[in-house]
């Protein structure tokens, strides 16, 4: 089964937040959508988790009860215990005593938080938070996940726990659809989409898009085109659309690559930015 | 120094709740207590009956202010009259003296109308109703619920419901399947429950401790509390839409609240209010409130001498609660809205 949005496009005011964007979600699989700041991410994940109505295009989503939803920023009652917070979105679901109680600890035990079930949410470690949010949107055994940006913010430990999370999500036959601006992790998705202010610039699995990308990327120390090129590590990264000139150091680009290139081709101008992800 | 100094204004600029508050309160403060802070009533609407009715309702001196005259009525009439609260004199004659009854519950009317009464001498027998001392806490107490009701309806609500958005769990329950209504009355309920039982034990201890009489029936002073409850709750409700954090919150419930503590009647007499500022005061909730607290807890008066309160204020409740309601559900319910047709 394959959930998803066709031609979705979303207006806010006068700004198009999403204009005419596809996309598939098929269930057992995860698919990323990146993009910069005002890309359209979070709007695409809030339309997918029903609290974004759109104004064309059409949304293929299971019922209301059958969707997880990690927002932005945790999603869990700071006031309450890791176990008030389970009970809480637990009887919200209609669980009864005994599947929430069973659940509870299946969910906690997979997060790593069992010890924590009697501490405050808001005293958890963003990391702790941010395990304990997907927990609740796993709660409900969603046939549809949406995680707005789960690893923002988290250390590279609890980074890998979450993945593993979301991972065992997909197994067990969820359509999983995670925002991120870790190009590393999109890379791990069996699908991502690139947005770019509303639009979708580029989509399909991460070899596909790594290998639609038009010409060459050189590592170099001084740039010859500051236009096409922009800071990675010590040194610089250069674009070569018509293929990089003999005896230039080619590596294999990633996907942070294709997101530059997509933006210098949309504005014809430089970057002078730091790596993204890597 | 200048850095911080300019920045400083420069955020102030953007933060027209601020700006707000520092043009509007001073101004309203100023009118407040320039014309509203007034304690001695120049009119005082008065009642005279018996057989020498009308020959008093033509020689009573100011600061009486005649609007019944009743040559059938008697001590009986007189008390009715002031339990209603159409007057706050009744002047019964027949006898020699005449007795002035005066309703005890307009605390500042009544020390005017008792300072007058005196000073017509041997002529005029005075009996001071429902607050025979003229004790202040007797009238205060009665509006202090009608204060607690709101301070926890409305500043304790709204930071209640905009602690949702400040945390980002808003969107979590719009996502949950438990539907909008269950969350609003999920929200508002324990607010309902702890606001009552809060009024109900300022009230016992203003009964036990300032032997506040409980005169009337509480059925009814129930009903008046719930009905107020419900507007209150309702603004709680609608500051919690307007804003976007606890401050903000806590900023405009201040618009709110202030002016009903200065202009509901509470602590200074509507009587003594010039109608320049006064009609604010019949537009605030817990003007309404104050006359049904002190109707039936000093006067014990009945639901139809306090008709006139009780619809204003479940006019009110509707109109407040239910748009309110309506705003914050639509904050959680934008899914509705159908899609065109690709």
């Amino acid at each position: 089964m394959t959930y998803g949005a066709r031609s979705l496009s979303v207006r806010f005011g006068t700004v198009d937040a999403l204009r005419s964007v596809t996309i598939e979600l098929p269930t057992g699989s995860v698919s990323a959508v990146v993009g910069g700041d005002g890309a359209g991410k979070t709007t695409l994940l809030r339309a997918m988790a029903g609290l974004v109505a759109p104004d064309v295009g059409t949304l293929d989503r299971p019922s209301q009860d059958r969707i997880g939803y990690l927002p932005t920023g945790a999603g869990s009652w700071p006031n309450l215990t890791v176990e008030e917070n389970m009970a809480f979105v637990g009887e919200a679901y209609g669980a009864s005593r005994e599947e929430l109680g069973d659940r509870t600890t299946d969910l906690l035990t997979r997060a790593g938080l069992v010890s924590a079930r009697s501490r405050l949410a808001a005293e958890l470690s963003g990391g702790m938070r941010n395990k304990l949010g997907f927990c609740l949107a796993m709660l409900g055994r969603p046939q549809l996940l949406v995680l707005d940006e789960p690893t923002t913010g988290v250390d590279p430990v609890s980074r890998v726990e979450l993945w593993r999370l979301i991972a065992e999500a997909a197994a067990d036959g969820a359509a999983v659809l995670i925002a991120t601006t870790y190009m590393d992790e999109a890379e791990r998705a069996s699908s991502v989409t690139l947005l770019d202010r509303g639009r979708v610039v580029l989509s399909g699995t991460p070899d596909d898009v790594i290998g639609s990308l038009d010409g060459e990327i050189a590592t170099t120390a001084t740039p010859r085109r500051p236009e096409m090129s922009w800071r990675s590590g010590a040194g610089y990264r250069e674009w070569w659309p018509e293929g990089a000139p003999d005896g230039s150091d080619v590596v294999h680009p990633h996907l942070g690559d294709l997101a530059i290139v997509s933006e210098i081709e949309a504005n014809g101008r430089s970057l002078e930015r730091p790596e993204e992800g890597r | 120094m200048r850095a911080m100094i300019l920045k400083e204004f420069r955020e102030l600029r953007r933060d027209r709740r601020t700006v707000a508050m520092l043009v509007v309160l001073p101004i309203l403060l100023l009118v407040v207590f320039g014309y509203a802070a007034n304690f001695s009533v120049d009119t005082l609407p008065t009642a005279v009956l018996g057989p020498a009715a009308d020959q008093l309702a033509e020689a009573i001196p100011p600061p009486f202010e005649v609007t019944d005259v009743d040559t059938t009525g008697n001590d009986e009439t007189a008390e009715t009259l002031l339990v209603d609260g159409s007057v706050v004199v009744a002047v019964v004659t027949g006898d020699d003296p005449a007795t002035a009854f005066v309703d005890g519950s307009s605390l500042f009317a009544a020390q005017s109308a008792v300072a007058a009464l005196n000073r017509l001498g041997d002529r005029v027998t005075v009996d001071v109703l429902f607050n025979p001392d003229l004790i202040t806490a007797w009238v205060l107490v009665p509006p202090l619920t009608g204060l607690i009701l709101m301070f926890i309806g409305t500043v304790i609500t709204a930071i209640g419901l905009v602690r949702e958005r400040e945390h980002g769990t808003l969107e979590q329950l719009a996502v949950l399947p438990i539907g909008p209504t269950a969350v609003i009355v999920g929200k508002i309920a324990p607010y309902f429950v702890l606001a009552s039982i809060d009024m109900i034990i300022v009230t016992v201890l203003g009964v036990v401790l300032f032997d506040v009489p409980f005169v009337g029936s509480v059925a009814l002073f129930a009903l008046g509390a719930a009905i107020f409850l419900f507007v209150v709750l309702g603004l709680g409700v609608f500051i919690s839409t307007a804003s976007q954090n606890s401050g903000q919150a806590i900023q405009l419930a201040l618009f709110f609240l202030l002016p009903q503590v200065l202009l509901s009647g509470m602590i200074f007499p509507l009587d003594a209010i010039p109608w320049g500022v006064r009609w604010i005061s019949y537009l605030l909730p817990l003007t309404y409130y104050t006359m049904i607290s002190v109707g039936v807890m000093v006067r014990g008066a009945g639901i139809v001498a306090l008709a006139l309160p009780f619809i204003v204020l479940t006019v009110m409740a509707l109109v407040v609660f239910s748009g309110s309601v309506l705003r914050f559900r639509s904050a959680l319910t934008p899914r509705r809205k159908e899609p065109k047709p690709t």
